[in-house]
């Protein structure tokens, strides 16, 4: 328990400290909210699909959460760089708590960058259907939190160096983010664009996230929360498994 | 307390430790001494759960250290060759996660941070950044951090490179205290001869992942029939350099201490 906590704790102590980076940070989805929110508002209100700002807050709120949480695991990266993952390593703890207190560390920090990209967009004019919703998408935000964390940490015990990084970036995290629904709907798209959307677990917690905050579902609440529910469950697994096979 | 049996460790094609074989005893002080890139720290990580050998058998305190990882894990306390601290954080808080990891209960960790801090010199500094230090006060904050708690078996990758005189003569003291006090286990690496010849019980010496030698200073002396642990060693292990892994620098500072001594 205290490897978790400890281990936790250290996460949210990087964060708190690199003001620099929160600020940072929070200008790019603050930038795709401004940019594409005001940009394609006038297209989207003319083809009848409402505001898009309204469409897309909750959007740019997942995209703050997959990015955050998916770069805290890729930070193992430095850690092994620098050496600290090996004092992780031999520690009389079993590593599924190094990495479990790990991956809640970066959960959690990527649920308050969620948060305070949600101020954002309530400041940027964005309203929810009902103000009562608002805590009640914190569970998403976990859920997409915890989901993304652990594949982070995976990938994370996984690479070696910055070219896999890169790799990772371009070809599965950012697809993950354009396939989501976070930018567009996803009726009556291609067939096949509709079946990797439907594959894109983050679909489902933008989809959570919209339904709560707007009212509009492409699925339904307990579809959403059972599929991020079961890809949690399996990819701290996964991470458990890569993180305790670690050589180094 | 250490058994070791026909170890080997290949990577892709090279072999880096070549069937070697020893057996340290409980509360012994055990050095190897070697040439760079003779396979010292590649063997450390297989006896500390970080690398799986590629064959032979490795007991710890009678624990396979990679099928047992958890027991061999609690037995242990190392100091690595390379730097594991955490940068971002400051000198206390390295100690204090270590401590936490290694579960040193609350009222002595707080205790024990504090002596070691002191002892080695670093109290002043505990609320800094471990990344504003110096080489050589991230290397003392290394150690300390090692005897924080009190394990069978301490290993120490090369403990002193970079130290001054003074830290590395409070290392050797702490070493050589515990190992009387607490019957600690100590198996280092070196490539100072009269620390080895100072602190070390036995020394076995490796050169291209082979043990060519084990024995006591006197021991191993007398074989080669010269009058320093160092005359033994370059008897043993020719002239020649072979740093395939350390960077030049290294590798010049190394050369130039060789000679200097002769
Ligand atoms: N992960 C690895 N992959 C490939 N080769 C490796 C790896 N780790 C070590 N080696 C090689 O194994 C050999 C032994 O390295 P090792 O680090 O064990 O030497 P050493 O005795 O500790 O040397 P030094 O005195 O320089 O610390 C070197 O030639 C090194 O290049
Ligand atoms: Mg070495």
């Amino acid at each position: 328990m205290g490897a978790i906590y400890i281990m936790w704790l250290r996460e949210l102590k990087r964060y708190v400290r690199s003001r620099a980076q929160i600020i940072v940070s929070l200008g790019q989805p603050a930038l795709y909210l401004l940019a594409l929110g005001y940009g394609f508002g006038p297209v989207f209100a003319k083809a009848g699909a409402g505001s898009y700002l309204q469409f897309m807050a909750p959007g740019v709120m997942g995209m703050t959460v997959l990015f955050t949480s998916v770069f805290s695991g890729m930070a193992m990266l430095w850690d092994r760089q620098f050496g600290f993952l090996r004092e992780t390593l031999v520690a009389p703890v079993p590593r599924l708590h190094i990495v479990l207190g790990r991956t809640l560390g970066g959960a959690t920090v990527a649920i308050i960058q969620g948060i305070l990209i949600l101020i954002v967009c309530l400041i940027a004019g964005f309203r929810p259907h009902l103000w009562g919703a608002v805590p009640a998408s914190f569970i998403f935000l976990v859920m997409i939190a915890i989901v993304f964390a652990a594949m982070g940490a995976s990938i994370g015990s996984v690479i070696q160096d910055m070219q896999g990084f890169q790799f990772l970036m371009n070809f599965l995290v950012m697809p993950i983010f354009f396939l989501s629904g976070a930018l567009y709907p996803l009726k009556n798209l291609p067939r096949v664009l509709g079946w990797i959307t439907h594959a894109d677990p983050l679909t489902y917690g933008i989809d959570g996230l919209r339904g709560i905050l707007i009212g509009s579902w492409q699925f339904s609440f307990t579809l959403d929360v059972a599929i991020l529910i079961a890809l949690a469950a399996a990819l701290l697994c996964v991470s458990a498994w890569l993180f305790s096979r670690i050589q180094l | 307390m250490i058994r070791v049996e026909n170890l080997t460790k290949t990577f892709d094609q090279f072999t880096a430790v070549k069937d070697i074989s020893f057996q340290v005893d409980t509360g012994e002080i055990f050095a190897f001494l070697g040439p760079n890139g003779a396979g010292k720290t590649t063997t450390i990580k297989m006896l500390t759960t970080l690398l799986r050998p590629t064959s032979g058998h490795i007991q710890l305190d009678g624990f396979d250290p990679w099928v047992k990882q958890r027991e061999a894990r609690q037995r242990f306390g190392i100091v690595f060759q390379d730097p594991s601290l955490d940068g971002e954080q400051t000198a206390y808080e390295n100690m204090e996660l270590h401590g936490i990891l290694y579960h040193v209960p609350h009222r002595v960790r707080v205790e024990r941070i504090e002596q070691l801090l002191r002892q080695f010199e670093l109290w002043e500094r505990r609320d800094d950044y471990v990344k504003t230090f110096s080489g050589g006060m991230k290397r003392r904050l290394e150690i300390a951090r090692g005897f924080l708690h009190t394990p069978k078996i301490l290993f120490l990758d090369e403990p002193t490179l970079g130290l001054d005189p003074q830290s590395r003569n409070q290392l050797w003291t702490h070493v050589k205290a515990l190992n009387e006090a607490e019957k600690t286990t100590v198996f280092l690496t070196t490539h100072y001869m009269d620390e080895a010849d100072r602190v070390a019980y036995r020394i076995a010496i490796m050169d291209h992942g082979a043990i060519v030698a084990v024995g006591t200073s006197a021991e191993l002396k007398a074989r080669t029939s010269t009058d320093s642990l160092e005359g033994a060693f370059l008897a043993l292990t020719g002239t020649s350099l072979r740093d395939e892994s350390a960077t030049s620098t290294d590798a010049m500072r190394r050369f130039a201490q060789m000679w200097q001594r002769r």
